[in-house]
């Protein structure tokens, strides 16, 4: 499902003295359906470029990614949007959305977008609010004044509701409690069970075990760093 | 003759005027530019209808001039005696014994025929103008056709007044094609604008003059379900007893006394001297009997 | 797939001055793409270009039009290119009042374009009025009040009601929320992004505000003294950003 070859990445600053700093390369990953891999190394080692650099948010220097078929890579940026609305799911650790809509849409959001009807997507909303825990009288209300713990579990909701064929995972379990801990692995494991190809980060070592299949550690890509020409 | 040239303007002006109003005639309601003189009384009183005349008077012709319906108000004196000090042609109060009439604000109550002509006196030409200040976007809406702000003016009416309140100066599309501004005439006299004579109208100031052929297709702008109607006072004339006439509402004390007359003089006359007679025309001259007696 | 608007080497010249230069790209159904870059940079007269404003000397516009066809919008007939923009384009100005008719009322303003291209039933165009009033979140009790008494966000509402009711295909924006309080902003890109999903609308929205951009175009292009310096997708534009005036640009936003 997601099949990652020679991949490489450098960052220019062009601002500091035209910087060139080598990030990543050859990289070389490959999951399967139905496996999560997890990304481990140092902090700096390059887990989360990585993950970016498979969701199409960094761009890569070289190699290819495929993500069901489609190499984001070289994808026109509408042809990284479908993969993203309908294949490609992504939970990072912070939320991002349109400040003033309510919760329940925030969630139902990613549904409404592949075509699914306003009321299954919504019964599909309340579902996983429920059960991420988050009192149904903050449903209505927009999740930017929520706590940080709130705001992460809708996150969660909302990577989830939408069951993607392949799916990144930036520290899910981090923070939460145990009670919330346990549904976001069961999460998923439900995922997994359907299908889902995963690749994760987790600091949480419980929770890798549980989990993941296999672990990569991302450092052995990393190049020492070099100075450009300045 | 007098020591003006015929009809005032100069033998040159008076063909550029014809051609305008040629090209006028020949695209019916279509504003044609002109090089408006400097006429001898002030813009407002009526030098666009005079020059529009001077241009179609020939000496055989009798004129009848008319403001607001009435033969005998100021500017319809000055301007008849202009033209019988400069043209010396003859002139006349009866609406069918005229070849030309010009009017300001109103269409006569009697059918006009074939071989009359009627023009008209414009202060504004551009019935786009309420909405949209410029000029070139005024002229390449005509040019294109897009003529949905002149409905807006009158959505804005019925949001307002809950119907179509432009009462007198009332669009119409000429011919489905331009639209027009019919001058400041009451919309009651709207649909007669689909005549038998031919229709010139003269804008001095703005420098426009406009044609209708005869018979001409005159349709008044409306909504499907806001039709156009062609309003006057619910009242018969007080001094004719005419049902049928555009009425002007006249005050007659401090008391709130008032009565209705026809806006047309010569019709209101011709109708009293067939032996027709008003409400309050017959209490009058039942009082006048009483006295006498 | 097909694109809906085919961008070819437009290039616009003010004398010798450069407006911009060889822009080339293809806009799909349903995108929302935006161009950033500082004051002078020639986004607004791309922008300008592309909506019939302006004249290109060099390059095409083809637009699909609704039998499928493409057509360059450069070279075809003024009536047929203002007939397009008062059906499937809309241009939202950045100022509202260059966009509304300040001295006719809200229901007329968003009614207009409805009778420009024929609607002659008063009761239908106020009750379509209305209604596109009440998707911009304007009380149905302003309806007949001119837009001189409405407050900066509700004018900048309802221009964008006003270019929607004819169901426009495509949406030129400069600088919709240029002048706009924050939280009247975050309103309005909230309406705006709800009516783009809602509609199925493809949309260029010219702006310097990368925040606007991040949420509501998917795809970016940023300009530089008249040249396109980068384009893709917008989060990777905004995070990875290649090019050193783009850098420079995502590193000059005060964080909050």
């Amino acid at each position: 499902m997601i099949e990652i070859k020679n991949l490489s990445k450098t960052f220019t600053l062009h601002n500091q003295g035209g910087v060139i700093i080598p990030v990543m390369q050859g990289a070389e990953l490959t999951v399967a359906p139905g496996k999560c891999v997890a990304l481990t190394g140092a902090s700096g080692a390059g887990k989360s470029t990585l993950m970016r650099m498979i969701y199409g948010n960094y761009l890569s220097a070289g190699g290819s990614i495929l993500v069901g078929g489609v190499d984001v890579v070289t994808a026109e940026p509408r042809e990284i949007m479908a993969l993203r609305r309908e294949v490609l799911g992504y939970v990072s650790q912070f939320l991002r959305v349109v400040p003033r809509v309510p919760t329940l849409d925030v969630v139902a959001d990613p549904l409404l977008a592949v075509g699914v009807d306003s009321d299954t997507a919504r019964d599909r909303a309340r579902d996983l609010l429920a059960r991420l825990n988050i009192p149904e009288r903050l449903w209505s209300l927009s999740p930017t004044s929520f706590s940080g713990g709130e705001q992460q579990r809708v996150n969660i909701a909302r990577g989830f509701a939408h069951t993607y064929p392949a799916m990144l995972l930036d520290e899910p379990t981090a923070s939460l409690d145990a009670v919330n801990r346990e549904t976001v692995l069961s999460l998923i494991e439900e995922a997994k069970a359907g299908g889902a190809a995963i690749i994760g980060i987790f600091h949480d070592e419980a929770a890798r075990d549980r989990v993941c299949d296999r672990e990569i550690d991302v450092s052995v890509y990393t190049p020492n760093v070099t100075k450009g020409a300045a | 003759m007098s020591d003006y040239n015929f009809a005032y303007l100069d033998e040159q002006t008076k063909r550029m005027i014809r051609r305008a109003i040629l090209k006028g005639l020949a695209i019916p309601g279509y504003q044609v530019p002109f090089a408006s003189r400097e006429m001898p009384m002030p813009y407002g009183w009526g030098t666009g209808g005079v020059q529009v005349s001077a241009a179609t008077l020939t000496p055989a012709d009798t004129l009848k001039v008319i403001d607001q319906g009435a033969d005998d108000t100021t500017n319809a004196v000055s301007i008849r005696k202009f033209f019988e000090k400069t043209a010396g042609v003859a002139t006349t109060e009866e609406t069918g014994a005229a070849s030309i009439i010009q009017t300001r604000h109103r269409i006569p109550e009697e059918d006009l025929r074939e071989d009359q002509i009627l023009v008209y006196q414009v202060p504004i030409p551009e019935p786009l103008r309420f909405l949209e200040p410029s000029e070139i976007e005024t002229r390449k809406m005509h040019s294109l056709e897009e003529y949905g702000l002149m409905h807006v003016k009158l959505y804005e009416d019925i949001a307002k007044h809950g119907a179509i309140a432009t009462s007198y100066a009332y669009p119409v599309k000429v011919e489905g094609r331009y639209v027009m501004d019919p001058s400041p005439i009451p919309k009651f006299d709207n649909p007669k604008m689909e005549m038998a004579a031919i229709q010139l109208f003269g804008a001095g100031r703005e420098q426009r003059i406009y044609a209708l052929p005869p018979y001409c297709k005159v349709v008044s702008l409306d909504f499907e379900d806001f039709p156009f109607e062609a309003s006057k006072a619910d009242h018969a004339c007080d001094m004719c007893g005419a049902t049928d006439s555009y009425l002007d509402e006249v005050i007659m004390d401090d008391s709130g006394g008032r009565m209705f007359v026809c806006s047309d003089t010569d019709y209101c006359t011709g109708r009293r001297q067939a032996g027709h007679i008003g409400a309050q025309a017959a209490a009058a001259s039942a009082a006048l009997e009483e006295t006498a007696v | 797939m097909t694109p809906l608007l085919k961008v070819e080497n437009i290039s616009k010249f003010y004398g010798r001055r450069i407006g911009c230069k060889d822009v080339n790209f293809d806009l799909y159904p349903g995108e929302v793409m935006g161009i950033v870059g500082e004051s002078g940079s020639g986004k607004s007269t791309l922008l300008n270009c592309l909506a019939g404003h302006l004249n290109p000397e060099i390059g095409e516009v083809l637009f699909e039009m609704r039998d499928g066809a493409m057509r360059d919008t450069v070279t075809m007939s003024e009536p047929e290119r203002r007939m397009l923009s008062r059906t499937d384009w809309a241009f939202v100005h950045q100022h509202a009042r260059d966009g509304l008719r300040m001295n006719v009322s809200a229901g007329g303003n968003v009614g207009e374009r409805l009778m420009a291209v024929g609607a002659r039933h008063y009761g239908n165009i106020r009750e379509n009025a209305i209604d596109w009033l009440g998707r911009v979140e304007i009380s149905d009790t302003r309806v007949d009040d001119r837009p001189s008494q409405f407050s900066g966000g509700m004018q900048q509402r309802l221009q964008i009601a006003r270019n929607l009711v004819t169901g426009p295909r495509l949406v030129f924006m400069d600088e919709p929320t240029g002048g706009l309080d924050v939280s009247v902003q975050a309103r309005l890109l909230d309406l705006v992004r709800g009516l783009v999903r809602e509609m199925g609308l493809s949309a260029i929205i010219v702006t310097h505000d990368l925040a606007v951009v991040r949420l509501l175009a998917d795809r970016l292009m940023v300009m530089k003294d008249g040249h396109v310096v980068e384009t893709g997708l917008t989060d990777q534009v905004l995070d990875d950003p290649q090019h050193a005036y783009t850098q420079l640009l995502v590193s000059s936003v005060l964080q909050v």
